[in-house]
């Protein structure tokens, strides 16, 4: 009795915690709502499904406990209830799975107008890097990076001199504009998190990964690492700020372009 | 000894053949120490595990009390507390679970639940032990090494696993590696042993289709293991050389601070893949033991037949197959190509099939039995809960768009504590209730035992079922502290304080646990040969505990499946499976064969 009872317990009370739980994702702030939606189904799915489990246990345990004089009842196999359970499990799956595969389609297909932007990690600090008027971005190569050229850009690669250049300090998108994020690293893996955007992707040095969304809403959201990358990795913070247009385009004006801050040594 | 011989009935299992020569001891060394029993090479190995098991419940602690009271403890820098959580994560999932599961319930109750007189090589069996203590030995000296162990995190990845900014790169990782080497290759001898003793040992009238499901999950398991393990032993050897000589098999051209590294061409991401072919069978080479062990008990305490063992067995073997083509799952933010996320989400959703369908028929059992709420019952009824509870939160986790924002958060560190911390160490507590009195001939205390049920299973619920809201709200897992973060609230930190006081007063309750097993092993009740009235043969040997080669001058004949339980017609509520009269019910439906 008591046993089931504190299972029961358990069930309603995993309920009432995730509806009452102050602790939930923060508000979106990207195009990414697709991906709160399937979390959405998808708590719903399991949900019933944990309660219908654990609640059909306690009824088991209530109504089955040994009394004195109780037989079980012998029942090696029943193929129908056998082959109508898997089948509904199969459907409950596929509810969970076609949109979630859907959504990954979008994902990873990023829109053709998204302006390529690229974002580099290194042990224990963020830097960006824009393509200047060309629209382009510059060839890198991680053998040049030295302390004056700390993302490895090309010295004479045109497309890379007039590209912005930001190095410890905050980083700065327009709103409303799909961006295509590149990402790279100089050292070890490591993976830009800001958890308003709902998208990560890790970075790996050697390789030049992406991921693509679209600001939605103007504020300053904190940047983290999410890919252990040593000791530092909880302080390897930035920060990036949506703004609208006028303001992107203020800040912009302001910023250090590669060729201003390599090419004068040259 | 292990040649076949020819008996009247054709060909008689190696099991059976009468001169089969066991090692028998000579004295205290060889029979408590050096001994090939694999009764005793069972209880070694799960004495280990439990002792290198504590050091990683303390580990635990201390990572919770930074968690829980981040700037207290001074002494837990960032850098010891990736060490924490490095050794705590490899302890558990390898030395303990995998060591405990097939080295421990593999060795005492193969031989026992087949009707063997032992395994089919005892010697490489002994030796198997040994070199697992090695490996113990070897894991723990990292503690005292130079710069102490790695902290690199259990997953190892590389770059930072063997580069300076993470500590222990000097001899922590180095010894891990090697730790690692020598597992795989202490667990290759036993784990072949048990595969041959399971096709070639068990005696007359055992057909595979009359196996305990115990013995279906870690045969199955081990089969798994036999292949996945291969893979990680190459990545280890690959990363031993990339530390140590400067070859480049998972280093690309890096600059390490500034510094140009002699590295290049090498792929980081190659190791994951590595890690991870073997990372995802581990998984289900702890659960499927789980699944087996906890079905009979549950058959045996609610006094039924497993219900739908044909369907049960096929579940294990479907689920070891299927997993290893879903262990990609545990990339999908690794960088890899995009599109193998529509195979792996696919192949991971899957496998959630016959997952299911093993709680169906666990629940079914339950259904219309006659359920004694013993300690060993409690814990099974506790694992299912977990276990379900982190099953269902893998289907956010293995559905690719969903896993997104979720990876890398204190979600995932959830879900698996649930699903694989949790779940099995249910499973493993229930076990040891139900066969303690096998070993030892006396029963566990109850009272302390459901004292220690309640807690553990409470408790741990309570840890990690809140956790999983701190990762939904964005909380990155591997963080010592999270610090100022303006979507945190400061309500987080008082749940990450509520959960660090229950994981300590969980681990406390272990200690329970622990003096249980020493007290009961003088001053518990006399179980006799088959306390809990059970059917399969390791509760029908001729002494408890059984004597070396297990049976006496005859060998039991099998004649039955092992969950004749309340057949209808029969005197008792259980037909033990070397009883010959048939049982009507099961020839009728041809589970007899």
């Amino acid at each position: 009795m008591a046993v089931a009872l504190i299972l029961v317990l358990v069930a309603v009370g995993s309920v009432a915690f995730h509806l009452l739980s102050p602790w939930w994702w923060t508000p979106i702030a990207s195009n990414w709502s697709y991906i709160d939606a399937t979390i959405t189904v998808t708590f719903w799915i399991t949900g019933v499904v944990f309660v219908a489990v654990v609640g059909f246990m306690a009824y088991c345990v209530f109504r089955f406990r040994s009394t004195p004089g109780r037989r079980a009842v012998h029942e090696p196999e029943n193929k129908r209830l056998e082959v109508w359970l898997t089948v509904a499990t199969a459907l409950g799956v596929a509810a969970m799975l076609a949109p979630g595969l859907f959504v990954w389609h979008l994902f990873v297909t990023p829109p053709a107008d998204a302006t390529e932007i690229e974002i580099i990690g290194q042990q224990w600090q963020w830097s960006y890097r824009l393509p200047g008027e060309d629209g382009r971005l510059g060839a890198v190569d991680t053998r040049l990076v030295s302390p004056d050229n700390l993302l490895g850009l090309v010295p004479g690669d045109p497309a890379g001199r007039d590209d912005v250049i930001i190095q410890a300090d905050d980083f700065h998108l327009p709103i409303g504009r799909p961006v295509k994020v590149l990402l790279r690293s100089v050292d070890v893996l490591h993976n830009f998190y800001v958890p308003e955007f709902r998208a990560k992707m890790d970075m790996i040095p050697g390789s030049v990964t992406y991921f693509w969304f679209t600001p939605t809403r103007t504020g300053t959201f904190d940047v983290l690492c999410a890919e252990l990358c040593g000791s530092g990795h909880a302080v390897m913070r930035g920060r990036v700020v949506v703004q609208t247009a006028e303001e992107y385009q203020a800040w912009l004006g302001g910023q250090r372009r590669f060729a201003q801050a390599a090419g004068d040594t040259r | 000894m292990s040649e076949l011989a020819h008996g009247t009935g054709g060909l008689i299992p190696a099991a059976e053949v009468p001169e089969m020569e066991l090692p028998h001891p000579h004295g205290w060394w060889s029979t408590y120490v050096f001994s090939q029993d694999a009764k005793v090479i069972g209880i070694q190995y799960s004495l280990t595990a439990i002792a290198i098991g504590m050091v990683a419940l303390v580990l635990s602690w201390l990572i919770r009390l930074q968690l829980g009271f981040p700037n207290t403890f001074t002494f837990i820098e960032p850098q010891a507390y990736y060490q924490f959580i490095t050794m705590h994560g490899m302890i558990m999932v390898v030395y303990l679970l995998t060591a405990l599961f097939l080295g421990g319930f593999g060795n005492y109750l193969i031989p026992l639940m087949l009707g063997a007189r032992d395994m089919v090589f005892p010697f490489v069996n002994m030796l198997s032990f040994w070199v697992y203590l090695l490996a113990v030995l070897v894991l723990v000296a990292s503690f005292f090494a130079p710069g102490g162990p790695t902290g690199a995190g259990w997953t190892l990845y590389p770059p930072q696993a063997i580069l300076s900014g993470t500590p222990g790169r000097e001899w922590g990782i180095v010894l891990m590696l090697l730790s690692l080497c020598l597992f795989i290759a202490g667990f290759t001898m036993g784990g072949l042993n048990y595969v041959v003793t399971v096709l070639q040992a068990r005696t007359r009238g055992m057909t595979l289709m009359r196996m305990p499901l115990t013995v279906w999950g870690i045969f199955t398991a081990t089969v798994m293991a036999l292949l996945a393990f291969p893979a990680l032993f190459v990545g280890a050897v690959m990363m031993l050389l990339d530390r140590l000589i400067g070859t480049s098999f998972f280093m690309p051209t890096l600059v390490e601070f500034g510094e140009r590294l002699r590295y290049g061409g090498g792929s980081p991401i190659l190791f994951q893949h590595l890690f991870w072919f073997f990372g995802h069978p581990e998984v289900y080479i702890v659960a499927l033991p789980a699944f087996g062990i906890v079905s009979d008990l549950i058959s045996t305490h609610a006094r039924r037949n497993i219900f739908g063992y044909r369907m049960m067995v096929w579940a294990i073997v479907i689920i070891g197959a299927l997993s290893f083509i879903v262990w990609a799952h545990h990339m999908y933010v690794s960088g890899m190509h995009p599109w193998f996320g529509f195979f792996f989400a696919t192949t991971t959703l899957i496998i959630a099939i016959p997952t299911a369908i093993k709680v169906y028929n666990w629940l079914l059992t339950l259904w219309r039995g006659n359920i004694h709420l013993n300690t060993p019952m409690l814990f099974a009824l506790g694992f299912i809960v977990t276990f379900v509870n982190g099953g269902l939160t893998g289907l956010f986790l293995g559905n690719v768009v969903v896993d997104v924002p979720l990876s890398d958060t204190m979600f995932v560190v959830a879900h698996f504590h649930m699903v694989m911390g949790v779940a099995p160490v249910m499973v493993i507590y229930g076990g040891i209730y139900h066969w303690y009195p096998k070993i030892t001939g006396r029963m566990l205390d109850e009272t302390m035992g459901k004292i220690h049920f309640w807690i553990t299973f409470l408790g741990a619920y309570a840890i990690f079922f809140p956790m999983h809201y701190l990762g939904l709200l964005g909380v990155p897992r591997r963080y010592h502290e999270i610090g100022e973060t303006a979507f945190v609230p400061a309500s987080a930190g008082d749940l990450n304080a509520f959960i660090s006081v229950v994981a300590l007063v969980v681990g406390a309750a272990q200690m329970l646990f622990l003096f249980n097993l020493a007290w009961s092993l003088r001053h518990g009740r006399a179980s006799g040969p088959n306390p809990w009235r059970a059917t399969t043969l390791e509760w029908q040997t001729p002494e408890t505990p059984p004597g070396h080669g297990n049976w006496g001058p005859e060998l039991p004949v099998v004649h039955r499946w092992p969950y004749d339980y309340s057949v209808p017609g029969a005197k008792e509520d259980f037909v033990p499976q070397n009883q010959p009269d048939p049982s009507p019910s099961h020839a009728a439906r041809g589970l007899a064969t």
